[in-house]
């Protein structure tokens, strides 16, 4: 009872926390909110019986990605009163999203339409670091390495763009 | 090598702090424990007295021109036998910086710096000194001097009776 | 009924001794260090509060509570108002999953030295700790200051750099002990403690926390001679005392932390339990003081490559080393 109570709440402060998330014109605001969201879908996915998961949706997305969101946004220099002025989407900019967000509710809907497993619905399951480090690195240890190879084009990626300057030589026409 | 280097001189600050932990403070416990202060320490101000117990000030305006923070302030006065002296003196502890140059300015020895430094309290106003406040008693750090005997003969002390001066010559007469 | 009652009552007053003794420690500390950083300088420290200035504490807090909490015109107001606060929560609420004593018999009843013994307990303190970064950045952005955004900017990515470093070097821990838990980790240390096992885990742990803390020689959001005071440099009052509440809660927490992990918690010869755990802990933050008095802060470059390019493929290398031996020994 007391779970399930929790359960919906978390769903519905999720639900209210990104949508502000979308709508703040102030970017410092609305990566609060998301954070908000983040911590909300960390309950929900504790209360699923994923505790490992509920960690990492906090160490990773609230803890890193979103601190370095907020170390961005800072570093563009946009003080408090200087933000207020419009990063409000305007009418035009409003069609993707919502292509987007009915793209998204379709492919769900058919996902589920096609599972079997969740029509029928999935059994309470208590997934321990163990098992999730098990189908992590023994069942879907491909999938880890292919998207593990996409990091590293990043990492080189950031190397190339980061190097240092080469030292121009600006005497040789002279 | 840089790394060996790093690495020695990594530790003995931690040595250092280590054996100043069982050393004995050096701090002065103040309200308690006075300071021991210099003899020539620069704190308030006093006007003092010459051996005759007259006030030394002639307001002749030099301290307060020499003083960079302008917190000597007076007005000068003539007594009836012709001595100087300063219808009122003040000196604003707010504003002075105790360097001194007042003393240094003044001919007559009469400002004069002690070392009493506990110059605090909550009303800057009472930090406002008059010349009740600053005249003592005494001849401050030289007991002997006494201005008009040297410079001021005449004005305050006839001629001719003081010490170390021979009779005033009478210039009508010149035989020898 | 009854038992359910009694064992209601001991989680109730071990949740409000906990509570008691984890802030009364972070303001004692904040006396400890005012008065060993003083004997380390020669200086008696704060000696007029109560005998031998005992009830310091007690009038910072008087006087932090009756100055006037300023609010800048121009700062972000809501924001403002909520980064001390999360500073000081996020460091209050790591407590709960630290182990500070074996379980004890009181009344028939078991009642477990620890909070909340959560399974992912060591992923929960993560979590909370790369959470504190936002009580900087968000104090430092909302106060719309120069030296705040600049304190905010260099303890954001000093955090950043070193979370990665601390929760590396955490990870051989997780490998020997085989549990996320922390009770679980001080129990496979009855014999030997990690820090024996694994010096170099220790040391980059060590080191992380040293910057985690943003103390000496990692004291760059804060450096009063650059920044004023870094990201608090517009705070007042109560809420300045939250920040520094938080501060002193993060250097317990990091302390107990150290002691969890790596020094075998409540382990020991002789002392019961909670004695040598409140002992190690104090060790350490003796330890904190000491280093706060003598090494002089880093350059922020040399603080970037040390974390970068020294503790990060260190603890990546021990993590590899620490496996094969693992293997190796079945």
């Amino acid at each position: 009872m007391m779970a399930t109570l929790t359960f919906y709440l978390a769903g519905v402060i999720a639900v209210i926390a990104t949508l502000l998330a979308i709508t703040r014109s102030n970017p410092v605001h609305a990566v609060i909110y998301l954070v908000n969201s983040f911590f909300a879908l960390a309950l929900l996915f504790y209360l699923l019986g994923a505790p490992l998961l509920a960690a990492w949706e906090l160490i990773i997305y609230a803890g890193a990605i979103m601190v370095l969101f907020l170390f961005i946004i800072m570093m563009l220099k946009l003080s408090p009163s200087s933000a207020e002025k419009g990063l409000m989407a305007t009418s035009g900019q409003w069609v993707p999203v919502v292509l987007l967000a009915v793209a998204l509710a379709g492919c769900t809907m058919l996902l589920t339409g096609l599972d079997s497993l969740t029509a029928r619905g999935i059994p309470r399951w208590h997934a321990t670091p163990r098992d999730f480090g098990y189908s992590l690195f023994k069942e879907y240890a491909l999938a880890v390495e292919i998207a593990s190879f996409q990091l590293l084009f990043a990492a080189v990626g950031a190397f190339y763009v980061g190097r240092p300057d080469e030292p121009k030589d600006s005497r040789g026409g002279a | 090598m840089p790394l060996l280097r790093d690495i020695k001189g990594f530790f003995p600050p931690f040595w250092i702090t280590l054996r100043n932990m069982f050393r004995k403070p050096v701090t002065v416990q103040y309200p308690e424990q006075k300071p021991e202060l210099p003899e020539r320490y620069r704190a308030r101000l006093v006007l003092t007295r010459d051996p005759d117990g007259e006030e030394r000030c002639v307001a002749c305006h030099l301290c307060s021109g020499a003083c960079p923070v302008d917190c000597i302030s007076m007005q000068a006065a003539e007594a009836d036998n012709g001595r100087r002296y300063a219808a009122w003196f003040r000196i604003n502890f707010t504003r002075c910086i105790f360097c001194g140059l007042c003393t240094e300015a003044c001919p007559t020895l009469a400002i004069q710096v002690t070392s009493d430094f506990e110059l605090s309290g909550r009303d800057p106003l009472k930090l406002v000194y008059e010349k009740e406040d600053l005249l003592v008693d005494h001849c401050g750090k030289n007991v002997e001097y006494s201005f008009y005997r040297q410079t001021g003969i005449g004005v305050a002390a006839p001629r001719g009776g003081n010490p170390n001066e021979s009779a005033p010559v009478d210039v009508k007469d010149l035989l020898p | 009924m009854t038992e359910q009652l009694i064992m209601l009552a001991l989680i109730l007053i071990k949740l409000v001794l906990v509570f008691a003794v984890v802030l009364s420690m972070a303001a004692y500390l904040v006396l400890a260090e005012r008065k060993l950083l003083a004997r380390m300088q020669l200086r008696y420290g704060p000696n007029r509060a109560g005998p031998g200035g005992m009830i310091q504490p007690l009038a910072d807090v008087i006087k932090l509570l009756t100055k006037e909490d300023f609010i800048p015109a121009t700062a972000d107001r809501g924001l403002f108002l909520l980064a001390p606060g999360l500073s000081a929560l996020t460091a209050l609420l790591t407590f709960a999953v630290i182990p500070f004593g074996p379980t004890l018999e009181l009344f028939g009843q078991k009642l477990p030295m620890v909070v909340c013994d959560l399974n992912i307990g060591l992923l929960y303190f993560l979590a909370l700790s790369s959470l504190a970064g936002y009580g900087l950045a968000l104090g430092g952005w909302a106060s719309n200051s120069k030296y705040s955004l600049l304190g905010s900017i260099r303890g954001l990515s000093q955090l950043i750099s070193y979370e990665l470093a601390m929760g590396l070097s955490v990870v051989p821990v997780v490998m020997m002990a085989k549990s996320f838990s922390l009770t679980d980790i001080v129990m496979a240390q009855a014999q030997i403690p990690f820090a024996l096992l694994n010096p170099p885990a220790f040391l980059i742990f060590l080191i992380s926390i040293f910057a985690e803390s943003k103390r000496t020689p990692f004291d760059l959001p804060e450096a009063e001679n650059e920044l004023v005071a870094g990201f608090h440099t517009e705070y007042s009052g109560m809420r300045f005392g939250l920040f520094f509440v938080g501060e002193y809660i993060n250097m317990v927490i990091l302390s107990s932390m150290l002691t969890v992990l790596f020094l075998g918690g409540w382990h020991g010869p002789w002392l019961p339990g909670i004695a040598w755990f409140m002992i190690k802990v104090l060790a350490i933050c003796f330890l904190f003081i000491w280093v706060r008095g003598s090494l002089p802060r880093l350059r922020y470059d040399q603080l970037m490559n040390f974390g970068w390019k020294v503790l990060m493929p260190l603890a990546l290398l021990n993590v590899l080393i620490t496996g094969a031996c693992l293997l190796g020994m079945g």
